[in-house]
């Protein structure tokens, strides 16, 4: 073992005394003796990152030709080297290659083969995600919200090993009313006769176990309604889950109306979260959410900033960046293609993801976005909307430089991808001049 | 050498330019005489055209197929508005002066935003259209013209077609006359800032005042059975057009009162704009006389069938033929059978050199009847010589000569494009090589029916010749079968072997066999051995070799693999080479020493596996050999073994049967309790949900372990060689749920991923009793297959099956349309000579293919190179 440190690439700093003298000792041997298996390795290994292969690749050679180094002849290593580098300039994509038609059909192909069931339970039996057919067209489309909007938020080292802890923190994100934590209400309405008005008691019966489970108290609830106009809160002493509350409205309609906002009072939470399911995954625990708001939750004390994502694309886009929304565009789609079994190069999925934000600001896939934008007008009337752009292109005097696959399809001339783009042709009379002399 | 269309420029006629390119006026709404012949004026005059065959076209001298058709045009007695410019014209309208026609924003701004407008206008076309944007708000917003100083009013638009002006002292409808007045009045510098380009598209082009008649071959009349001629639907709105707008010259000349001048006025402008679209919202669609609405200019262009997608961007081609395929295993995978039938229409034109002139006399004198012939002869003038119509072709051939083209059969060895739809992938248009066969059915091999996802129930297949040698050569070096084994999408096979080929693969390989002499021999013949037998496994009491032994012959002597077998799971289950149950794969120097092949080893769509192994070590036309030899080993021995399932195969014991109705029955007392304790409210509910979903959804987990477990039970009383089990296990087809569906018991039926809760009123069939909630009266089917099912399962059954068809027909419509716009989107990307990924523009979209520049397709189930192989390939025989 100390010897393969010593021959090693290893920094300095973990190096110990031993291995050092034993480095040291290799060195002078390898001047006086023949070089040892390791040195041939590293050596070769060396060579390869020289000839341009990555040095992701040149690791892993390393690494696995050091866990058989007791096989390997100097030979053997010259030959798999030889072999790796022969196998990846071979399989490195050839110029006009269509990559972006191999994507999409890629991506299209197995999409005949999902399942058209929008509901489908992801890992949590609680929460219902939008999967499949309907989640992918979703992510193309670009849609400003997803359907079912969820985020997963990672917890700091404080909190995510501890169940407890991590049900603080859910707490503290989860949207909780006043009706949330309501057993029953009873609503008394009556009439002034002196002024007419109508006034009602509200009497609240709140749910221990509800309580209990969003950390709220009596009094909390009760402080929370009494910032309410028109309102006037009393504890009933005997009860310690009874709120009674005085109204003093207009009439009827305006009773209600007050009664509606008292039970929507927000208690404490995030807006837009909806509920927060605590979910062990490995050794940590994890939060999912019913509802988005990755602006908010990202600034709770608990949550770990660096991890925490939401599955709307638009949002991420806003607070995170055009990078992170293009990173999440591929996320999802491969999580759509996995959950449902089928096998995707991520190659393809970046390539989708790469078009959609190219721009600086996620575009979808369509007469909206990519396919609206194309500068040729050909190509546009042969999408959607034929006659409007044919119309906008008259007035507008443009020209179509036929540079792009459906124009030169429509004109009928070889299209500028694969077999295409060569424009060098070979003259016959050249050849038999040649062959009579 | 072929003329390029550098680029093509789009614009609006000029009244000049269509009065330039019109052969005559059209003045008369009459088409023919009563001689039937066309009216010198009217809309079928004869300069617009040649019609009639042997006919000479009076303005070019061209006959029918020559003749290009020639331009007409209608003077309009007053102008109309174009539909298709509505809402530029509106534009225009708001943003210029009423009076002096300047853009509404101040001159120094004007100048400003021209210079910027020309510099943006190059390199960012989506800027230059936001500045436009921003340009046309501002000058909507001034109501005072800072040329002139006159007061400006908004401009309404009144669908589809009218334009009001909203004066302080009321609303004063703007005519097309005076439409076009101001539209002349904007400077041409002003239209640029609009976004317009006036060389091309002068403002006032967008008001009619001479209309363009097209060609009568654009517009052809069809001559029905009884004689009658039927006029194309533009033909008749154009009728409508000059009728009205001789009535409207004639009324403006006796100088009718203004109402009636205005009617039809009104009547032209609906008749105009119907012609251009007859789809404007607002305005009722132009109809035929049966009541069907006219099929004018926009709608020739729109939609599927439309110019566009119909006839521009997918062409109709020669050279082609379709019919129903069939199976032939017989055949190599890069090949297919034609027909003779077909053969002897397909041509492929051969140039004759005096190297082939004997063969191609050959073609000529066999004629279009007898295969090979040919069908024609292009002689070196040109002339194209019906081989069908010669009546001395001895005679005929003597005449061939080098310089000649002969249109021969399709033969043995020529290259064609297969195709089956849908084409999803690349994979669906393939190259073969063509094999004449008796028979009426296009033959191909059953390997490549994955990547056309094709099977044998009446699908129905196209193919195609490439006439060029350019086109041949590319087929043969880029589409052949073998060269698309690997599919880009995930970096794998897709072609291999499927259902017999897999069971004959796992039946020779296990253990158990083993092979007399004969056997051997057999085996070896079918899959074209040449060579020495291999040293019997057994020599006593008798010879006897094994199949791994056979499949060993095939492997190149470098070759190593090693991989887990399909059937390692459950009980058979192993993790290294020490393996019981002959279940892990192990090829060291070409010998398969260890394991079952079966679908893991030699599957379609199973990356990482034997064949992708050889495909990358040996390439592709090793891997097509070996598909043609060693899959019809495993056929042939199949056939041998014998190889069939009955109903005795699916058939447990009754103690197996008595199991699982125990197993059953418990599931059925606990779905009780459940119920019991939600009708109780004592049932904890799961957090975030209702009881009542709680309760579905602990009674569907019940159920579907119980189904597991009757499955489990079935599965240990299936006999382990019975054909069915055989099947599941080695991945041919079926799986352990399809057994245990028709051992043991069916299970939950379901609808939308719930329990079958629709039908009548608070039951599901009126044979429950209403609010029965149990197993049974929610679809959960305790009989198997084996068994048959009660008529009540049966209908439950239905009802989740008919799911699955609705399911399946609205998906295919949405990934359809999905996958069109994903193509769309995308195709226009290559890589370039420098490894970027650019968009025709050139701007770049990744700087690196994939981020590593790798391509999928040669890729090792996404990783660049497979390290772990190529080390195991050069020090993994040495362990």
């Amino acid at each position: 073992m100390a010897k393969k440190k010593a021959s090693g690439k290893k920094t300095k700093k973990a190096k110990t005394k031993k291995t050092v003298k034993v480095e040291k000792k290799a060195k002078a041997e390898k001047k006086a003796r023949k070089p040892t298996i390791d040195d041939v390795i590293v050596e070769k290994t060396e060579e390869l990152r020289k000839r341009g292969v990555p040095l992701k690749i040149v690791e892993e050679v390393r690494e696995k030709l050091m866990g058989v180094r007791d096989l390997l002849t100097p030979s053997d290593v010259k030959r798999i080297v030889d072999l790796v580098a022969e196998e990846y300039f071979n399989n490195l994509v050839e110029p006009a290659e269509p990559v972006g038609t191999v994507a999409a059909q890629s991506i299209g192909e197995p999409s005949t083969q999902m399942t058209l069931r929008t509901f489908h339970f992801a890992g949590v039996r609680e929460l219902n995600v939008t999967l499949g057919l309907p989640r992918l067209i979703e992510i193309v489309d670009a849609r400003k919200t997803p359907s079912t909007p969820i985020m997963t938020i990672y917890l700091d080292e404080d909190h995510r090993h501890d169940r407890e802890k991590a049900r603080d923190v859910a707490r503290k994100i989860e949207y909780t009313k006043v009706e949330n934590v309501t057993r029953r209400y009873e609503i008394y309405p009556y009439q002034d006769y002196e002024t007419g008005l109508y006034n009602a008691t509200l009497i609240l019966d709140l749910d221990p176990a509800m309580l209990e489970d969003k950390g709220v108290t009596r009094d909390q609830v009760a402080k929370a309604i009494g910032k309410l106009k028109n309102v006037e809160v009393e504890v009933d002493d005997t009860d310690p889950y009874k709120i009674n509350i005085t109204i003093q409205g207009r009439d009827l309609a305006h009773i209600q109306r007050i009664k509606d906002r008292i039970l929507n009072t927000r208690l404490k939470g995030v807006k837009g979260i909806k509920r927060v399911i605590i979910q062990k995954r490995g050794d940590e625990f994890v939060l999912m959410t019913d509802g988005t708001n990755l602006e908010q939750v990202l600034k709770i004390k608990g949550v770990d900033p660096t991890r925490t994502i939401s599955n709307d694309i638009y949002e991420v886009e806003r607070v995170l960046g055009i990078e992170a929304a293009r990173a999440l565009i591929i996320r999802e789609i491969i999580d759509v293609l996995e959950e449902q079994g089928l096998d995707v190069d991520i190659r393809h999925v970046m390539l989708v993801a790469d078009i959609m934000t190219r721009t600086g600001e996620v575009k979808q896939i369509g007469r909206h976005g990519v396919s609206g934008e194309k500068d040729s007008i050909l190509a546009r009337a042969a999408f959607e909307m034929t006659v409007r752009h044919l119309f906008d292109a008259a007035a507008r005097g443009e020209v179509d430089e036929l540079r792009g696959v459906t124009e030169n399809v429509i004109v009928g001339q070889l299209i500028p991808v694969g077999t295409g783009i060569v424009e060098l042709y070979m003259a016959p009379s050249s050849l038999v001049r040649r062959g009579e002399e | 050498m072929n003329k390029i269309i550098r680029n093509i420029k789009f614009g609006i006629l000029s009244p000049q330019e269509i009065r330039k390119m019109s052969q005559t006026a059209i003045v008369t709404a009459e088409t023919y005489d009563e001689d039937g012949l066309p009216v010198d004026g009217g809309l079928m005059d004869r300069r617009l055209g040649v019609i009639e065959p042997g006919q000479r076209c009076p303005v070019c001298g061209n006959t029918l197929a020559q003749c290009p058709g020639h331009f007409g045009h209608i003077e309009l007695a007053r102008p109309v508005i174009h539909v298709g410019f509505v809402k530029h014209i509106h534009d225009i309208l708001r943003t210029t002066c009423r009076n002096c026609g300047r853009l509404l924003i101040p001159q120094d701004d004007i100048e400003k935003y021209s210079r910027l407008l020309q510099r943006l206008e190059k390199r960012w076309p989506l800027l230059a259209k936001a500045l436009i944007n921003h340009v046309k708000k501002k000058a909507v917003k001034n109501m005072k013209c800072p040329h002139c100083g006159a007061v400006q009013y908004k401009i309404r638009l009144e669908k589809p077609v009218t334009f009001y002006e909203e004066k302080r002292e009321g609303v004063v409808k703007l005519t097309p006359i005076e439409v076009r007045a101001r539209l002349e009045r904007v400077p041409s510098s002003d239209v640029r800032l609009l976004g317009l380009d006036p060389e091309e598209a002068r403002p006032e082009w967008m008001v009619l005042t001479v209309l363009p008649v097209p060609p009568i071959q654009v517009r052809p009349s069809i001559l029905l059975e009884s004689g009658i001629r039927a006029e194309d639907d533009l033909t008749h709105k154009l009728v409508d057009i000059v009728r009205i707008n001789e009535r409207l010259a004639e009324s403006i000349e006796a100088g009718a009162p203004q109402l009636i001048v205005d009617d039809l006025w009104s009547l032209l402008q609906y008749h105009v704009a119907t012609y251009i679209d007859n789809e404007i919202p607002g305005l009722p669609p132009a109809k035929h006389r049966s009541g069907r609405p006219l099929r004018t200019l926009a709608q020739r262009l729109k939609g599927k069938e439309g110019r566009f997608r119909g006839h521009l961007s997918g062409k109709r081609v020669d050279f082609s033929a379709r019919t129903v395929i069939s199976p032939d295993p017989n055949l190599s995978i890069n090949e297919v059978g034609v027909p003779i039938e077909i053969a002897k229409i397909l041509t492929v034109p051969l140039k004759v050199t005096p190297w082939n002139l004997e063969e191609a006399r050959k073609y000529v004198l066999n004629g279009p009847e007898k295969w090979p012939g040919a069908n024609y002869i292009i002689r070196p003038d040109g002339r194209r010589i019906d081989l069908r119509f010669v009546k001395d072709r001895k005679a005929l051939a003597e005449t061939i000569a080098p310089g000649f083209i002969i249109e021969r059969h399709l033969m043995d060895g020529d290259i064609v494009l297969f195709n089956r739809q849908p084409s999803l992938h690349r994979m669906s248009i393939m190259a073969h090589i063509v094999r004449v066969l008796p028979g009426k059915t296009f033959r191909l091999n059953l390997l490549v029916c994955p990547p056309y996802n094709a099977d044998f129930d009446g699908d129905e297949m196209n193919l195609h010749v490439p006439q060029t040698e350019e086109a041949q050569a590319e087929a043969r070096t880029l589409m052949l079968v073998q060269y698309q084994i690997l599919s880009p999408r995930y970096g794998g096979p897709i072609i291999g072997g499927l259902q017999d080929y897999i069971s004959g693969a796992y039946l020779l390989t296990s253990k158990s066999t083993l092979l007399t002499k004969e056997d051997v021999v057999e085996l070896l013949a079918v899959a074209g051995y040449r060579g020495d037998m291999p040293e019997p496994a057994i020599l006593s009491p008798k010879k006897r070799w094994t199949g791994k032994q056979l499949v060993s012959l095939f492997l190149p002597k470098d070759f190593t693999y090693r991989r887990k077998a399909n059937i390692n799971a459950g009980p058979m289950r192993c993790d290294d080479e020490e393996c019981f149950h002959d279940s892990y794969v192990v090829v060291k120097k070409g010998v398969l020493l260890e394991g079952v092949i079966d679908k893991k080893s030699i599957g379609d769509q199973q990356p990482e596996n034997l064949v992708h192994y050889l495909a990358k070590d040996y390439g592709y036309d090793f891997v097509r050999d070996f598909f043609d030899r060693v899959f019809k080993m495993f056929l042939r021995y199949i056939e041998k073994h014998g190889f069939t399932m009955t109903l005795s195969d699916v058939e447990i014991p009754r103690e197996a049967a008595a199991k699982i109705e125990e197993i059953l029955r418990e599931a059925e007392k606990r779905v009780r309790e459940l119920i019991d304790q939600y009708n109780r409210g004592v049932l904890e509910p799961i957090p975030g949900r209702t009881p009542e979903e709680t309760l579905e959804l602990r009674i569907m987990e019940v159920l579907a372990d119980a189904r597991d477990q009757a499955g489990e039970v079935a599965a240990h009383y299936l006999d382990p060689m019975n054909h069915a089990f055989i099947m599941a296990r080695a991945g041919a087809r079926g799986s352990a749920l399809n057994l245990t569906q028709m051992a043991a018991v069916l299970g939950q039926q379901s609808v939308r991923g719930e329990r079958i809760r629709r039908g009548y009123r608070h039951r599901t069939l009126p044979h429950f009793k209403k609010g029965d909630i149990g197993a049974a009266a929610r679809g959960f089917v305790y009989s198997s297959f084996r068994r048959g099912l009660s008529p009540i399962e049966m209908f439950f059954h239905a009802a989740g099956g008919r799911e699955g068809l609705v399911d399946t027909a609205v998906r295919t419509s949405q990934s359809g349309y999905m996958q069109r716009r994903l193509i769309n989107a995308l195709q226009d990307l290559r890589v370039e000579y420098d490894g970027t990924v650019r968009l025709p523009n050139g701007a770049i979209v990744q700087f690196a293919y994939g981020e590593d520049s790798i391509d999928p397709m040669k890729s090792m189930h996404g990783k660049a190179v497979d390290v772990e192989h190529i080390v195991e390939k050069v020090v993994g025989w040495k362990r």
